[in-house]
């Protein structure tokens, strides 16, 4: 019995290897169409909304597959793990994008204006002035999108990569007890969503910025 | 005649149908304070940020110490570098913004600090010493660590000041500096401008406080329509108009100005 849980356990650790490459990965290809969206000309305007678009309009198991065979095909030929892992780090992109998009948005021309006036330049102005408040502001809707990246990591299981779900699954197939290992599994998840939102919840309460009272 | 640090010429800005202002010729002299008053809408803030170049004009030119700052088009010895550097433009010219535009994620001091360190690359220790001055020149020094949301709105105008003065500009411009601030918060911040304008700094001034214009202004501008209509010395605009429409806005303005200083008193 203990080989049972330890075995659904050391797959925790591949679900969260798979999570810290999809989260940054995204986050770096969404914060730059972010602003190439909010900063750039009106053709990467364009480029940039279309790519949320598409990106936004199609199942992550979809997109999961399609860009699978891409990244571990005869031109570049990733593992399942790291082909997995970056597929969704490319879909969860295009959801991070929007966010930063919103949170770009809610800092505010004005504030690009006072460092231009300064003699900052624009790319100075962004680094210094505009994402760090951007940032803070995305705090709260991006630890949602952790939650959803965590537990879509369980989609890469359809890829054969033995995390968390994919483990489970056999389990049950050989113990026959469904129950017990799905149950494991969605004890698991929780915990980890549960703890991570709970860390992001602290960060942006650190981060908050002073007020009056 | 000294050369004026800044002059326009023909200055034109035009959106879509619609002129913004048509024609502007402004010359200010070293030290001297210009206050450009006129009914809202009439592309006061519209010329300063096109001094500032933080929009672009579509006809005219502006010339700051002598060198034309709209000038297009790249240097022929350095075909790749445009002839002129809006970054270093901006530098030399300060700007005050109506609703202040702190950096809300900055301390007052790292506020003032963050262009020192940033454009003019100057050392943290430098910047810091230079920052204290300028937040004291300010009368702000107890309030350097606080954040914008911990100030009141004069507060915060006075930290947008120092901000801009940190850059040892050679003009300041100021966009309304009182207009979004309580009365109360008013004098504070004109009692900064007055001491500025005292310690001969150069500054064009966009406001609607008749009171400041009258005494610290050395020349006022009335704009109307995108044009200037008439501009002299606050003695001549205020006691001998040349223009029925000078006349008018002032007689106007002053009322209204009477009337909320009469409205403040019945209120008490």
């Amino acid at each position: 019995m203990s080989n049972f849980f330890s075995y659904i356990v050391q797959g925790t650790a591949i679900t969260v290897a798979v999570t810290l490459i999809a989260l940054p990965f995204g986050l770096i290809l969404g914060l730059l169409m972010a602003l190439v969206h909010t900063y750039g000309g009106k053709i990467l305007n364009r480029l940039a909304a279309a790519y949320s678009l598409l990106l936004r309009g199609v199942p992550p198991i979809v997109l999961l597959f399609i860009l699978y065979f891409i990244l571990s095909g005869r031109v570049i030929n990733l593992s399942p793990f790291w082909a997995g892992s970056l597929s969704l780090g490319i879909v969860s992109s295009a959801y991070q994008m929007e966010i930063l998009r919103g949170a770009l948005l809610a800092v505010g021309g004005g504030q690009m204006t006072a460092a231009r006036a300064i003699g900052m330049s624009r790319l100075q102005s962004i680094r210094y002035v505009v994402l760090p408040q951007a940032l803070r502001i995305a705090i709260p809707p991006w630890s949602n999108e952790v939650s959803i990246v965590l537990k879509d990591s369980s989609l890469v299981y359809a890829l054969g990569v033995p995390e968390i779900l994919r483990r489970a699954q056999q389990l049950s197939a050989t113990t026959q007890e469904p129950f017990l290992a799905y149950g494991t599994a969605a004890l698991i998840y929780f915990v980890l969503v549960f703890a991570t939102n709970r860390a992001l919840d602290y960060l942006s309460e650190r981060t908050k910025l002073p007020t009056h009272s | 005649m000294p050369n004026p640090i800044l002059e326009t010429r023909n200055l034109t800005k035009i959106y879509g149908q619609n002129i913004i202002f048509k024609d502007i010729d402004l010359k200010v002299n070293e030290g001297e304070t210009i206050v450009i008053i006129g009914p809202s809408g009439t592309g006061k803030s519209t010329l300063l940020r096109c001094i500032n170049l933080l929009t672009s004009n579509d006809g005219g030119q502006i010339f700051l110490d002598g060198k034309e700052i709209t000038a297009k088009g790249y240097d022929e010895d350095k075909p790749r570098q445009r002839i002129v550097n809006e970054d270093k433009v901006r530098q030399q010219i300060g700007m005050v913004f109506q609703n202040f535009l702190l950096f809300n994620h900055l301390t007052a001091l790292d506020n003032v600090l963050i262009g020192l360190t940033k454009v003019k690359k100057m050392s943290k220790e430098q910047a810091k010493t230079k920052a204290m001055e300028e937040l004291n020149r300010v009368g702000l020094v107890d309030r350097a660590d606080h954040y914008p949301g911990q100030l009141s709105g004069g507060q915060q105008q006075r930290v947008a000041i120092a901000r801009a003065l940190a850059m040892d500009p050679r003009v300041m411009l100021f966009d309304e500096p009182t207009s979004a601030l309580d009365p109360e918060l008013i004098g504070e911040v004109l009692g900064v401008m007055a001491k500025l304008a005292r310690d001969r700094m150069t500054m064009l001034v966009v406001t609607h406080e008749m009171g400041f214009a009258r005494e610290v202004a050395d020349r006022i501008v009335f704009m109307e329509k995108g044009s200037i209509v008439e501009e002299g010395s606050p003695d001549d605009l205020f006691y001998h108009p040349k223009h029925e429409r000078t006349r008018e806005f002032l007689w106007k303005i002053t009322e209204l100005y009477g009337k909320k200083e009469k409205g403040k008193a019945d209120g008490k």
